[in-house]
């Protein structure tokens, strides 16, 4: 089995994933019935994605593991995701901003990943480059719309800007099987994305009148399994029906 | 929050070629907004190539009261339809 391809798989899917499970807790929770459905179809977008890649991983593993298997089973240091994806839904401010610092990165990788040597990684890409942008264009409008919105909806956008900015570094790590995708011409090299990354959110920021953080100080470990004290509970969400009646199918 | 907002009428065009129809409405600050509102909440499932959105106030729609009035007086006028003449055979579609 290709270890390092099926690690760098499941480096993409599990971003997807949970952020997709985020968004998924705010069906018939949302701030208005059209922003719920928003939120709701960009989570469905991501599943979407995901299934492709859990899919894909599946075949590389070959063993008896399904996607589903791979996406459901799993324990909480296995699953690999940037920390940003897995913070809470505290308020719509929080989801936009991680939504946005999210989308802007995504759009970048993805961009990149579709000129991968590896043709499915490739093929899906290309497939979800059209979902970030929109993705990407709803945030951002958000964004903007509540940071030069009233002096409330100011201050808690950059309450969340503030917030999670702790976490937008952690993008940018590589681990070693990211590494060694990169030398194969498979994996994207991120730390080439940084300095774009970190231009477009500015210009986004400044637009929506907001401060760029300042601080130099980021959270870390996601990548490497080790994660903030939210997942373990967004986990036992996802993973309660398989957990609880195995091998259960609708 | 979107007790707030204005409402906004959302019309799709489900092809090329077809006309936009009316498919329902919803709530939005603005044009901008109530295009993506329109987007998420009425061609999820691939319901469109093209939405217009109005906002319902610049709309200047019948009563129903005046039904009466504005309506009834068709009714009884079937010879405004085109049903009077005798088509050739060779006209299909009619």
């Amino acid at each position: 089995m290709k270890q390092n391809l099926y690690k760098y798989i499941l480096g993409i899917a599990d971003n997807s994933l949970i952020l997709g499970q985020r968004l998924g807790e705010l069906t018939g929770h949302g701030p208005s019935l059209e922003t719920d459905i928003a939120c709701t179809n960009i989570s469905l977008d991501f599943f979407g994605q995901v299934r492709s890649y859990y899919q894909y991983a599946a075949k590389i593993a070959g063993d008896k593991r399904t996607e589903d298997d791979i996406a459901m089973l799993r324990k909480e240091r296995e699953y690999v995701n940037v920390l940003l994806v897995e913070q809470p839904n505290t308020n719509f401010a929080y989801t936009i901003a991680r939504q946005f610092l999210f989308d802007v990165y995504h759009f970048l990788f993805l961009t990149e990943l579709e000129k991968s040597k590896d043709l499915t990684l490739s093929a899906i890409a290309t497939k979800s480059l059209k979902e970030v942008s929109y993705h990407q264009r709803f945030s951002t409008d958000w964004l903007k719309r509540l940071g030069d919105g009233t002096a409330e909806s100011k201050e808690k956008m950059q309450e969340a800007i503030d917030g999670l900015w702790t976490y937008t570094d952690e993008l940018f790590h590589q681990t070693e099987a990211d590494k060694a995708m990169v030398l194969e011409g498979i994996g994207v090299d991120v730390t080439k994305l940084k300095e774009a990354y970190y231009k477009k959110v500015d210009e986004v920021l400044s637009e929506a009148t907001l401060e760029t953080p300042e601080s130099k100080w980021f959270q870390k470990g996601g990548k490497q399994g080790i994660h903030t004290e939210h997942l373990g509970y967004l986990l036992s969400d996802l993973q309660y029906m398989q957990r609880t009646y195995p091998n259960m199918e609708w | 929050m979107s007790k707030n907002w204005p409402l906004w009428e959302v019309f799709v065009r489900s092809k090329n070629g077809l006309e936009h129809r009316h498919c329902g409405s919803l709530h939005a600050a603005d044009e901008d907004m109530a295009l993506e509102n329109a987007r998420d909440v009425y061609t999820r499932r691939s319901e469109g190539v093209s939405i217009w959105v109005v906002e319902s106030k610049n709309i200047t729609a019948s009563n129903p009261e005046n039904n009466g009035e504005m309506f009834e007086p068709a009714h009884d006028k079937v010879y405004r339809h085109p049903t009077f003449y005798d088509l050739p055979d060779e006209v299909k579609h009619m």
